[in-house]
């Protein structure tokens, strides 16, 4: 019985924490493209069209721009999307093991406070 | 004229009326589902008049200006970056003395656009070069080609950029005419922060544009024109 009582518990456990989504600071957070479910599986595909437009043909539509990604999702603490473990960028693709690259060359900060901090 | 002749013609023409009208739906659905009115046109060319006459030897401000609008250090050794720089020449013969800002000069025939093998380093439609930096592998063969030594390198991981101006290590970079300005109906930061208005900004392909009427009206230059690379920089009095 015991046996049989560890060996479920062997079994249980790690679906019980695989399941345990990972926990973001969202920022402002709200919906301004489509639902989070859709965002969460073509965001990326968004951006990287939105980017080819932006850079190659001038087209800076502000809605699916990162910028406007960070504008709501950066967090309310420190402005950025990226500078804590539990950030809105960082924890998503820590959990899933997906390299971000974009802020090595974009910053993850709001416009409004790098303005206010470059100001000085 | 033919009776067989008269009929044929008037088959041609219903056919071509037919035709006419199934396809120009279409062309203009199509035209309004991808012609995004924010998209580049090809009507505008940007490009600069620098008058070296008004521009003082010693003075910075276009450079500073640039260095603050873009992020970048303001350091000049070899291995940092410079968009724009000012240079001082002297005619030896004469001993006449020039002060001029150099930079990006956004040819029409982009030497460093042809050498690109990613087609990282493009030509927008409204004249303006840049580096695209989602392909850019800075292989820096564009740095080669480029006769006036406008790009650099990007060495060193960088941090905190301007949130309108990405740069990154491992790629090339050069001026960028301030697109994310022009984009919002502004004009470049070196432009604008220049005091004795030394630096005019503008579409070269509009006749009634400040620019277009000076370059109509005034003698002015184009630096290695033998190149035949048509820069959309000119300067005045060289």
């Amino acid at each position: 019985m015991k046996l049989l009582f560890s060996l479920l518990l062997c079994l249980c456990l790690p679906s019980a924490w695989a399941d345990a989504a990972p926990k973001l600071d969202i920022g402002k957070g709200g919906q301004c493209v489509e639902d989070a479910q859709w965002m969460r599986k073509n965001h990326m595909h968004v951006l990287k069209h939105q980017r080819d437009e932006a850079v190659r043909k001038g087209v800076r539509e502000e809605k699916h721009s990162l910028k406007n990604c960070i504008e709501c999702h950066a967090s309310t603490k420190d402005d950025s999307v990226i500078a804590r473990a539990d950030s809105f960028c960082v924890a998503c693709h820590k959990y899933e093991a997906v390299k971000l690259d974009c802020f090595e060359c974009h910053s993850g900060k709001r416009k409004s406070a790098w303005l206010q901090r470059n100001a000085k | 004229m033919s009776d067989i002749d008269l009929q044929r013609r008037n088959f041609l023409k219903t056919s071509v009326g037919a035709a006419a009208v199934a396809i120009a739906p279409g062309v203009l659905l199509f035209d309004m589902a991808h012609g995004n009115p924010q998209a580049l046109s090809g009507k505008v060319r940007w490009g600069m008049l620098i008058d070296t006459a008004q521009c003082k030897p010693g003075c910075n401000d276009c450079v500073t200006a640039c260095n603050t609008e873009n992020g970048l250090s303001g350091e000049t050794k070899s291995t940092d970056s410079q968009w724009i720089r000012k240079i001082e020449i002297k005619d030896i013969s004469s001993g006449r003395e020039l002060s001029l800002p150099m930079m990006c000069q956004h040819c029409e025939n982009p030497p460093c656009v042809d050498v690109c093998p990613t087609t990282a380093s493009f030509k927008r439609a409204d004249g303006i070069v840049l580096v695209d930096k989602h392909r850019c592998i800075g292989c820096r063969y564009c740095m080669m080609a480029c006769p006036y030594k406008a790009r650099s390198f990007v060495h060193e991981p960088l941090s905190d950029q301007n949130p309108d101006v990405p740069r990154g290590k491992g790629t090339v970079e050069s001026c960028t005419l301030c697109v994310h300005r022009i984009d919002q109906g502004g004009q470049p930061a070196c432009a604008e922060a220049c005091a004795n208005k030394a630096i005019l900004f503008g579409d070269l392909n509009n006749p009634e544009s400040e620019i277009a009427q000076k370059v109509r009206t005034v003698a002015t230059t184009q630096v290695r024109a033998d190149l035949r690379l048509n820069p959309g920089v000119r300067y005045q009095g060289l």
